[in-house]
Parts: C-alpha cells; structure tokens; sequence
C-alpha cells in the first residue's frame, strides 16, 4: 500500500509518529535543556519563555527546532494570557556580555563575556576541559553596580529619534492582527523578535550586502537577564516576578546630519538575530525601494511557522487542483494540434 | 592528522598566489577567487587571511591590526591560527619590521616600505554597489569604464548637503582605469595609496574577491574640481597617552561621560612614547 489518499486508517497516521518516536526515546530533556541556543531560538520564536516545555518540544520534533517552536507557540495559544508585564528598559539588565563596535571604550567597559566570536573553527575531538571558577565571575567596574548606563546616552544629541504616532498605545500580535500600510511600531517589534532567525538574518544581510541602503554600526549589544515587573494585583505596587535570558541590540546609520537608531530584543540568547532585527528595524524606517524597507514582504515572509506552514502544506494532496490545471494545459496543446 | 604549513593546502595556496599576480597585473581590477571556508567566520577578514596564509614563508615576519591595534581580540586571534598552523613565523607588533601586515580598517600611521605587504580585510570589493545592486551590471560597467552612476551619487548628495556623505569605503580610481572600494579604512588612510613604496593587496573572502594596488601606482579618490576629497577633521585633537598631532584618533568616552582621544595606531603611539623615530607618510591631505 502506497500513499494513496483515497481512504486511511487512523492508526496509520500513528504509526508514521511511532517510526520517529522510536529514535528519541532515550534522549533526555534535561541534557536538551543545557544546548541553551537551541532552547533559546525555540522559545524566542515560538513567543514563549519555558526551557522545560522548549526542550520537550525540541526531542518531540527529533531536533527540527522549527517544528519544536511550532509545538510551543500552539501550546501558548491554549494559554490564558494572565498579565502584562511593565515596560523594561534595557538598561535594567543583569549583563553578562556587552560590546560596542562604534566606540573602542564606553562606560563601564567591554564585556566580552561568554562569546564564541573568536573561536577558531576547528573541530576539537578532546574532551572538554575544566573551566576554572572565575572564569565566571564578572569585572564590572564597581560603580555601575552591575547596572550598565547605554551607549546611547552619551550621543543622544547626534541621534535622530523620533516619536511614534501609537502614542503608548500596545499592540499585542498574538491577539490582533497585523495590519497594512504603517502598522504600529509595537506590532513591527514583535513581528521581527518572533521572526525565524533565518529569515531576518537573510533579509538583513541582503541589505548589508547591496540589495538595500542599510549598512549599520554596531552601538552596543547586550546579554543577560531582563526581570520581569508586574503591578501586585491588590496593593497595585510593581514587584519583580522573576527574570528572563535576553539580547539586546542597538544599531545606528547615518540618514542626513544624525545617525538613526535600529533596535533588536529577542528572548534568550542569540547575537545574531538580535543584530539583524536591529538592523531590518532600520531599513523598515528606511522606506526606500528596497526589498527590506517594504514591510509587507519583511513582516509578512518573516514568521518561521507561517513559512514551514505553507511551504509544506504543498504535500498535502492537490489532485483537484492540479487536474484542472492539467486539463487547461490538454486543451491548449489539442489546439495547438488542431493549428497544424 | 596535521595541518599543512600555514593551514591551507598548496594547490589552495598557488591558486591563491596567481589569483594576486593577475590583480596586480591589472591594478583595481577585481579578480574571482575560489575562496575556501576558514576556520573564522565570515566578515572576520577570511579573504585577507587566506592570503596572508597564502604568502607565507618561514622567514616572513608577521604583524595584524584591527582598528589600529595589535592587541585586540581579532588580531589575537588570527594570530593565533597563524602561530598554530605556520609554525616558525614570527610575530611582530612593530610595523617596520613585518614583512607581511594584515589589516582591518587600518593603514599604518608609520610609512611602508618597498619590502612590506599591506594585505587590507575586504568586506565589499565593488565599489559601485553603492548605485548598483546586480554584480552583473557592475561587471558590465566596469569594462566599459561607465562610472557616471558613482559620480552622479556624490553630485547628488553635494546638492542636497553641501558635502559629500561618504565615511569610509571611498571609492577610488586606480591607474586611470578601474574604480576601487578602499575598504572600510577611515578617508585619512585614503592618501597613503597614492604612489606608495609597498604593495596593497585587497581580500574579500565571502564576496571572493582578490585586487591589489602595486607600488607607485596613482590612487585618487572621487572628488570635483570644485570640491575636492577631505579626510576626517583631526585638527585641535592630540593623543592623551603621547601627545601626538595629526594622527588618526579614536574618540573614548569616559565613566564619567568626558571625552578625550588616542591614537587608533598603537604600534605608532607606543613608539612616540618610547622616543622612537618613526617615518610618517609623506603627500597626505589633511582636512
């Protein structure tokens, strides 16, 4: 028996599952847990932040990180959405790595932290070694108590910013749609932070590379913990309710005499696609004739499970559509006989 | 397993070295390379590493700059490929006595020299991608010496600015005939290009590019008759740490939010501070 869609079981479908559930049987969670970028592109672009469901959802899908941010955003859409945090600003993170690529030395310092950017790229076959206890203890410089002030500040005079039109108002895209032209700047940020990190590295590095105008500098890039502030239900007064893993990414490009600012956050760990929503942010505020600054085509072709959705929705069977095809194109070619 | 000396293989290596014998047949000209994957990522200045990697003999004397400095992570870091793959090369972090110097964003304040190869880390080797985004187009400009679009983008922003907005990768004509991308060193760097005693070879390993500037070999940067090139304004700024003029500085922003500058080249500014004579470029134009 072949695939042949005229009647199926049920249990065939379960059998399929069970010939991929069978290689991961004995992978643990807890070791999944611990390939914290793999957790952290899940959880970032499914729009939930649970290492444990994340790590599920990764042995789940055999390692398709894609498939396990799937699972994770349809188990966050059978959520209730309880509460909304404050707004945070960056400059509240717990930092544990922080550069700037503008200026060779910012206040409070460069902090390379745990960084595989100057990794030699050769595959070790050792054992890892230990790592010595204060390898992990941080050197901030004392004043800043932990709490490092933004690049920003100390150019804001030369930077171009802005008030949006949204006037505070919020747009949450996972409970209204997005729409066109000019969506609120709230709705364009969730878009890119919940982007698959292939797509907006691709879409920025067309831009970077000529298929746009925008090449940006690095102003500062952080890493670490963002804590979460929510107001106490009763007394009203704003607690912490714990802390998430986060990268934050500030860009600039020079548009007439000021630099403009691109701003990336993503959940969780992962430099580079907190640099490119940075930098897309920019070619979207760009609006030239770019394929980068036209909204539509970045917001729309972002979403990883929208893309995998549609593009693998192609093996569901299309007889009917494509007979009809076939039979425009049967006509066609006996018309074209009947020329001759 | 083992590494061949300085990491690529020889066949690698003699593409490589051809590939910048026909660059420097046809200054500015960009020659297509094979490019291999290095052990770097890409935009870490693979191109020029492969080569340096390429040039390398035991004898050669190497120094890497990034921004101007030896001691930054990514010098460090090629530097240690090069020491673990090139075993008996030296390295130096004194300009005048490499024989090979790679580059990112730099050329040295301390003249070169006949002997010395300046290998510049490439991240765009066209220059008309600015006004142009298919390398197909620019290919075809490029043999038919059609470079008006270039023109046409700095006229452009004199109109509307008054200036011109080009920062870094100024675009250059070489030798009356090919129009070249310096690469992101500051417009200050611009000038010493011009009939110069050493040779400049351009890398871009992810665009897999190879061109070179020879010695004594005219460079000019695009400018009008009535409004000529300018280097970034260094005037009334000296070096906090050895008092030097006219240099290229980094701008350092304090704890404290003050401001106060350094040289970008810390071979040349440790040797002002130690008394050591250092020969500048000569024919460079200041803002």
């Amino acid at each position: 028996m072949g695939f042949v869609a005229v009647k199926v079981e049920p249990e065939k479908i379960e059998k399929a599952e069970r010939l991929l559930k069978e290689k991961v049987k004995e992978v643990a969670e807890e070791q999944i847990k611990k390939l914290t970028f793999s957790v952290d592109k899940v959880m970032s672009e499914a729009g939930l932040y649970s290492e444990e469901l994340a790590a599920g959802a990764i042995k789940q899908s055999m390692g398709d990180l894609l498939e396990a941010t799937f699972l994770l955003r349809a188990f966050k859409n059978t959520l209730r959405r309880i509460d909304y945090t404050e707004p945070v600003d960056g400059k509240e993170m717990r930092v544990i790595r922080r550069i700037s690529s503008a200026f060779k030395d910012i206040p409070g310092g460069q902090i390379l932290g745990p960084s595989k950017d100057y990794s030699l790229r050769l595959i070790t076959f050792d054992e890892p070694e230990e790592v010595p206890k204060e390898d992990f203890k941080l050197s901030y410089t004392s004043k800043f108590d932990g709490k490092l002030p933004k690049v920003r500040e100390f150019i804001k005079d030369y930077l171009s910013i802005k008030k949006t039109k949204d006037n505070g108002a919020f747009c949450d895209i996972t409970k209204e749609p997005v729409t066109f032209p000019n969506p609120p700047r709230s709705a364009v940020l969730q878009c890119l932070s919940m982007g698959e990190e292939g797509a907006l590295v691709m879409l920025a590095y067309s831009s970077l590379r000529g298929y746009g105008a925008v090449h940006p500098t690095i102003l500062e890039l952080r890493q670490g913990y963002l804590p979460l502030i929510i107001k106490h239900p009763l007394t009203g007064k704003k607690v912490k309710v714990g802390e998430v893993r986060a990268t934050e990414c500030e860009v600039i490009w020079q548009e007439n005499n000021k630099l403009k600012v691109g701003y990336g956050l993503v959940l969780g760990f992962n430099e580079r696609k907190a640099i490119a929503m940075a930098t897309l942010d920019l070619c979207l505020q760009a609006k030239d004739d770019t394929p980068t600054s036209d909204e539509e085509f970045v917001l729309y072709h972002i979403d990883g499970v929208d893309a995998m959705g549609f593009v693998e929705h192609l093996k569901l069977p299309h007889y009917i559509f494509f007979a009809s095809i076939f039979d425009r194109i049967k006509k066609l070619q006996e018309e074209k006989k009947d020329e001759i | 397993m083992k590494y061949n000396f300085a990491y690529l293989d020889e066949d690698t290596k003699k593409e490589i070295r051809r590939k910048v014998l026909k660059a420097i047949a046809i200054p500015g000209h960009q020659i297509p390379f094979a490019s291999r994957v290095m052990p770097l990522a890409k935009g870490f200045g693979t191109g020029a590493l492969q080569i340096t990697l390429s040039l390398l003999k035991k004898e050669d004397v190497v120094k890497v700059i990034d921004q101007g400095r030896d001691d930054s992570l990514n010098p460090l870091n090629i530097k240690r490929l090069i020491k673990k793959t090139a075993p008996g090369v030296e390295l130096t972090e004194d300009t005048a006595r490499a024989t090979i110097i790679q580059t990112r964003h730099r050329i040295p304040e301390e003249k070169l020299r006949k002997h010395q190869i300046l290998v510049l880390q490439c991240p765009f080797p066209e220059p008309l991608r600015w006004v142009e985004k298919s390398e197909a187009k620019t290919r075809k400009m490029h043999a038919e010496m059609d470079y008006s679009k270039a023109y046409l983008y700095i006229y452009e922003q004199l109109l509307r600015y008054g200036e011109i907005l080009i920062g870094t990768r100024y675009p250059v004509m070489v030798n009356n005939r090919y129009l070249m991308d310096s690469t992101p060193i500051p417009r200050w760097d611009i000038p010493k290009l011009n009939y110069a005693d050493c040779v400049f070879l351009f890398g871009a390993g992810r665009e897999k590019r190879i061109y070179a500037v020879p010695p004594y070999t005219k460079v000019e940067p695009l400018e009008f008759e009535d409004h000529k090139f300018r280097t970034e304004d260094m005037s009334n700024k000296r070096c906090a740490l050895c008092g030097s003029e006219n240099v290229y500085l980094d701008e350092i922003i304090r704890d404290n939010g003050e401001k106060y500058y350094v040289c970008s080249d810390s071979n040349f500014c440790e040797k002002i501070r130690k008394g050591i004579k250092v020969e500048r470029w000569e024919n460079v134009i200041r803002s």
